[in-house]
């Protein structure tokens, strides 16, 4: 497979060796982009909030260069997650199978998951995932950029200057809470999770059992195409 | 004294406890400011900034006596300016020394992530240490006074030091030597303290500033730099000296509870997640179909 077909693939395909397409190459090397500069900006921005934490910052370079990067790596991560909303943002709607699949949640946690509904390309957790990024990145940069040029906010509205602080911290820590258990189903939970957002490809299998709906619309599609 | 600014009491983003504190009981200094007697001269600014090597600023006229808005990274001294009508009709030009006021418990200290790039001796005075400063402008929030200015070039905060070089030398501020009409002095906190008092009190006895007091608040435990004030029941017509200034409490629940609560949350996910690991292990689709093949 060439580059430039992967490249142009719609991500509704399945090959005859049985691998589905789940991630075009732009889709991983976006998520790549999130995955970097948001790791950035947690090992710096944890450096920041506690002192016990400020060897973090030590490890990209000494506070002062971790102080300079961070808000533009912030910017990067903004902008890559702005992507990802105009990528995926109809794929992210919540659905009646989702409603269905979050009732019956206690049995993807325990790995039973054949007690669970069928849902289509991402799950209802993916989905609250990605809604948390989007709002919490949004709400980031308006903070970000508050506590960037804090100087400027005049004196007399200098309320701004502590809900910047406040709504920052907040909302990383609630994205750091989502991107603790992203991490953690992406690489250890969910087997083939990784490697798809690497490669690109799942097995029919995975795409049966975790994403029947979609993996149904992927085969009429390409059994459509034949 | 000369060894008093060696002995830090106090250090900003600092993991444990503070080396060598308090093995010496040392005095605390103030400045005392005298508004009463200031005439708006202006030595003060001119002694700062010949001291700490910065040349004069360029000025902006609006249409009163002050010179600029606002102290800056590189004029760290500046005499406010106030056109003020009393209640009987009668203007009064209220002219106040504005600078760092050396707070007992500093609020930029408390705010700073920066292991020892503010530094509080045991003598009160409350200094920025350039080499550690990291330039993230988090004393700006954190001081209830808008003190701390940032050097966009060298990327560091500064502010007045209290001529802390000075005072280890055994030497009064800069701009205390400058002043003409003595309405600025230097000593310990105690004389100055008491100093103000008797100053107040003439002017309560002798004048007709009968709220004459001292400004010395409490809410941040006391300052290093005090004034005396015809009326101190009116701080805010000094060029908007705060009633009653605090450490934010955004910033005291940022640096107290919320650290703590945050720091336990991030534990908690991620023992959380181990525990599921450990409990229920990955989800595989290879193994799922053999295991649900075994049963039937």
């Amino acid at each position: 497979m060439s580059v430039s077909h992967v490249i142009s693939t719609p991500r509704t395909t399945s090959d005859a060796s049985g691998r589905i397409l789940r991630y075009t190459l732009a889709e991983r090397v976006n998520h790549w982009i999130a995955g970097v500069s948001y790791l950035y900006c947690l090992l710096t921005g944890l450096a920041f909030w506690s002192p016990n934490l400020f060897w973090m910052a030590v490890i990209v370079g000494g506070g002062p260069s971790a102080r300079f990067w961070h808000p533009w790596f912030g910017l990067a991560f903004t902008a890559s997650v702005l992507w990802m909303y105009k990528v995926w943002r109809s794929d992210m709607l919540t659905t009646d199978a989702d409603r269905a699949w979050w009732k019956g949640v206690r049995y993807y946690i325990r790995n039973e998951d054949e007690n669970l509904p069928p849902i289509g390309r991402f799950n209802y957790g993916q989905k609250l995932f990605f809604w948390l990024m989007f709002y919490g990145t949004i709400l980031l940069l308006l903070s970000g950029v508050a506590l960037w040029f804090v100087e400027s906010i005049p004196w007399s509205l200098r309320w701004l200057r502590y809900l910047a602080v406040a709504v920052h911290v907040a909302v990383a820590l609630a994205t750091i809470g989502g991107f603790i258990i992203h991490v953690y189903m992406g690489t250890a939970m969910v087997r083939g999770g990784f490697t798809s957002i690497i490669r690109g490809e799942v097995s029919s299998a995975w795409a049966r059992m975790h994403h029947r709906l979609w993996y149904e619309q992927v085969a009429r599609k390409t059994s459509g195409q034949k | 004294m000369s060894q008093a600014t060696l002995q830090i009491r106090r250090i900003s983003g600092h993991a444990g406890p503070v080396p060598g504190a308090g093995v010496e009981r040392a005095q605390q200094v103030c400045k005392l400011v005298d508004t009463t007697t200031c005439i708006g001269c202006k030595a003060c600014e001119v002694a700062c900034l010949e001291w700490n090597g910065y040349t004069f600023s360029d000025t902006v006229f609006d249409n009163t006596y002050q010179t600029m808005p606002e102290t800056a990274w590189n004029y760290w001294n500046l005499i406010r300016f106030n056109e003020h009508e009393r209640a009987d009709g009668t203007l009064m030009l209220l002219m106040r020394k504005d600078q760092c006021m050396h707070c007992a418990e500093p609020g930029c200290l408390a705010a700073c992530p920066a292991d020892g790039a503010i530094v509080q001796y045991a003598n009160g005075i409350v200094d920025f240490q350039q080499e550690y400063c990291i330039g993230c402008g988090y004393c700006v929030s954190g001081c209830p006074f808008n003190i701390p200015k940032f050097n966009s070039s060298t990327k560091k905060m500064f502010k007045c030091t209290l001529c802390a070089d000075r005072v280890n030398e055994g030497l009064e501020p800069a701009c205390i030597k400058a002043c003409p009409t003595g309405c600025l002095h230097f000593g310990t906190k105690d004389d100055m303290k008491e100093l103000a008092e008797t100053r107040a009190q003439q002017l309560r006895e002798h004048s007709d500033f009968e709220k004459a007091g001292v400004y010395d608040p409490a809410g941040v435990g006391g300052t290093g730099v005090i004034y005396v004030l015809h009326d101190a029941s009116n701080p805010e017509a000094y060029g908007g000296l705060p009633r009653n200034p605090r450490i934010p409490w955004v910033v005291r629940l940022w640096k107290g509870p919320a650290k703590w609560i945050g720091n336990l949350a991030m534990l908690g996910g991620i023992i959380g997640v181990t525990l599921h690991y450990l409990r229920f292990g990955p989800k595989q689709v290879e193994d799922r179909r053999e295991q649900k093949g075994g049963q039937t």
